[in-house]
């Protein structure tokens, strides 16, 4: 290529030569990663070719339902996001630990090899951008460093695509996480789509990235068009129809461990678990111990776990939080309370999964609402300033 | 332990009212049927063998309701004559699809049935072997996964809690990545409410679960009738929802009868 690839340059990739981006990466080594259809939605899973994009569709979401739709136009990221998150690549709900071999009468411990192949993700949104960096924070600082999750994280190659429009469940704006991509890319496309073209404005976000553009046959954004990122997501955040009042939220939900509207959910909830398991930030695990019938092998998996199940929280002489409606307690305040004094922000990044995915339709902002509501907020605020928690 | 005199457990296996379906699943171990027969004396299983080797069994497993006196009698003595008794599927869980009959009176249902009704001896009620005698497992499914059944002798043999977690279907589908039909197409589904153990089956071949493996720990059953009424499902759709093969399991019982309205 002939053009000078530059970082602070915004650049345009026609439609048509989309599948070189994917061709780019996987000729670097990446497994490419991007949405597709299945059968019933738009998921993440294996793509090598553009075809194995969702083209034409789009997703109609709302408190427990989910609805796959053809589009007027044949945008390639012209849905919302996935029922599930980025979270079963980079954090698998199940990873076999090790084996284990009975000889000479003691164990010969065997640890799985780490898995080598980087991977690229390709539509990444803004909100699962920010619930990444969450479980960063969780699984990469401080003195134990997940060995699974930073073997998937390390030379990931992120190409974020802003959201064209905002889904039925979305509050990303409300939790400032959207819907505008704004760090931790690699490289940031803006789907543009009109009868007359379809193309994309390309951000490049790293070295990493500008190496890639510098493969692809892109030319340089002209004035207009490498506005069109602010202007398309600022018209997005416009259509966002949920919010989370986080005003004074950890202060409120630590005044409120007693409230009659943690009744009203558990007639509800069913502990199914989808919320958590939708989540992208959630990340708590079991090990389940195995033996085979001779006592010759064992092994150690560790599975995806949820707070709503009743061995979350045994201990001897049983579960400690054996109501469902403590269990939806405890997950709602930890996601929107405990967690900042844990981690610093809230566990919540407003993609609306556990909303949409919640076959009961339990909607997390609503029922925040409702606990706020229910002393009113003003009186609700003096007591939390009174009691001084934390 | 279990391996102390070198002497390898002995295994039996009881057939009470039922398809066979459970006997069949430990059959189908293939692979790990010879490793089975390799960690256990195989003594009484007529399924699968004529061979009978006396009690008393160290582990008995047993598949099938008790719906016959003959029945009734026969199973204290297995337990007598067992150390650890597991039972086997739905029928020895719950009742099985059998127990349709503890709704009705049975006498209408033989009355039609058979040409003499006076030859048949029947009980009443079709029950769990658990409320016959007392059971050291219980291992759910219709019929039950032969994983977990190689599990469950697994962790016997070695002494160790078996892996059968009682949550929801819920967990296995969003595990193997399958996308939630009710959600996501409308179609009902038992899953919430159901003990998950099959892996998840129906949903990911787009079905709504039919609750094979009965109740799940804390079943919501009231607040999953709601949301199928939503869907579109009257009352007498959820009554033959909840009366499957664990029609008389606690949770689905109250539940297909809280939507049962005698009009008759």
């Amino acid at each position: 290529m002939t053009l000078n690839i530059s970082s602070n340059t915004k650049y345009v990739l026609e439609s048509a030569d989309f599948q070189q981006l994917i061709d780019v990466l996987v000729d670097m080594g990446y497994r490419v990663i991007g949405p597709t259809l299945d059968h019933n939605a738009v998921t993440y899973d294996d793509i090598t070719s553009v075809t194995d994009l969702p083209i034409g569709w789009t997703d109609e979401q709302n408190a427990a339902t989910y609805r796959l739709i053809s589009r007027a136009d044949e945008a390639f990221f012209g849905y919302v996001i996935a029922p599930q998150s980025w979270k079963k690549f980079l954090y698998p709900s199940q990873v076999r630990l090790w084996q284990a071999t009975l000889a000479n009468g003691s164990f010969e411990v065997a640890p799985e090899p780490e898995k080598s192949q980087p991977m690229a993700f390709i539509g990444v949104r803004a909100c699962e951008l920010h619930a990444i960096a969450i479980q960063d924070k969780i699984f990469l600082e401080g003195d134990y460093v997940d060995p699974t999750y930073h073997a998937n994280r390390e030379n990931l190659f992120m190409v974020a695509v802003n959201c064209g429009q905002a889904g039925g469940t979305c509050f990303c704006t409300s939790v400032n996480t959207g819907p505008k991509v704004e760090t931790g890319y690699d490289l940031a496309l803006t789907e543009v789509i009109d009868p007359e073209t379809h193309y994309f404005v390309v951000e490049i976000g790293t070295e990493r990235g500008r190496q890639v553009v510098e493969q692809l046959s892109v030319r340089a954004a002209d004035k207009r068009e490498a506005k069109l990122p602010k202007s398309i997501t600022d018209q997005t955040a416009t259509q966002m129809k949920r919010y989370l009042n986080t005003d004074g939220i950890k202060e409120l939900l630590y005044a409120n461990f007693e409230n009659a509207r943690w009744d009203d959910i558990a007639q509800r909830c069913l502990a199914c678990t989808n919320c958590t398991m939708v989540c992208p930030t959630c990340f708590c695990t079991t090990v389940e111990d195995m033996t085979d019938l001779t006592g010759q092998q064992a092994e150690r998996t560790r599975k995806w776990d949820s707070c709503f199940t009743m061995d979350f929280s045994y201990i001897h002489g049983g579960s400690v939080r054996y109501t469902s409606k403590s269990r939806y307690r405890q997950w709602m305040t930890h996601k929107l309370a405990t967690w900042i004094d844990q981690f610093g922000t809230l566990g919540c990044v407003g993609c609306g999964r556990c909303i949409t995915w919640c076959p009961a339709g339990i909607d997390i902002t609503a029922e925040l609402e409702a606990i706020r509501q229910t002393k009113g907020t003003a009186e609700a605020k003096k007591e939390v300033s009174n009691e001084n928690v934390g | 332990m279990t391996h102390e005199k070198k002497q390898k457990p002995k295994l039996a296996v009881w057939k009470f009212a039922s398809c066979d379906g459970c006997q069949l699943s430990i059959l189908d171990c293939e692979d790990e049927l010879l490793v089975v027969a390799g960690a256990v004396e195989i003594a009484y299983f007529p399924e699968a063998t004529r061979a009978v080797v006396r009690g008393p069994y160290d582990v008995s497993l047993v598949e099938g309701s008790v719906t016959t006196y003959h029945d009734a009698k026969r199973i204290q003595q297995i337990r007598a004559n067992s150390k650890f008794l597991v039972t086997i599927g739905a029928c020895a869980t719950s009742g099985g699809i059998q127990a349709l009959r503890n709704f009705k009176n049975v006498d209408d249902f033989i009355r039609i049935v058979y040409a003499r009704p006076s030859y048949i001896e029947t009980l009443e009620r079709s029950t769990p072997i658990a409320e016959h005698v007392f059971v050291d497992f219980e291992l759910r499914g219709c019929p039950i996964n032969k994983y977990q059944l190689v599990e469950v002798l697994s962790a016997y043999l070695h002494g160790r809690k078996p892996n059968t977690p009682a949550y929801s279907v819920c967990v296995e589908c969003k595990r193997r990545g399958t996308t939630c039909v009710m959600v996501a197409s409308g179609t009902p589904c038992l899953g919430p409410v159901t003990h998950a153990g099959c892996g998840a089956l129906c949903p990911a071949y787009h079905r709504g679960c039919y609750g094979c493996f009965g109740p799940m720990e804390t079943p919501n059953t009231a607040s999953l009738s709601a949301q199928w009424q939503a869907l579109g499902v009257d009352e007498e759709g959820l009554v033959r929802a909840f009366r499957g093969f664990n029609a008389y399991s606690e949770a689905f019982r109250k539940e297909s009868q809280a939507h049962e309205h005698d009009d008759d």
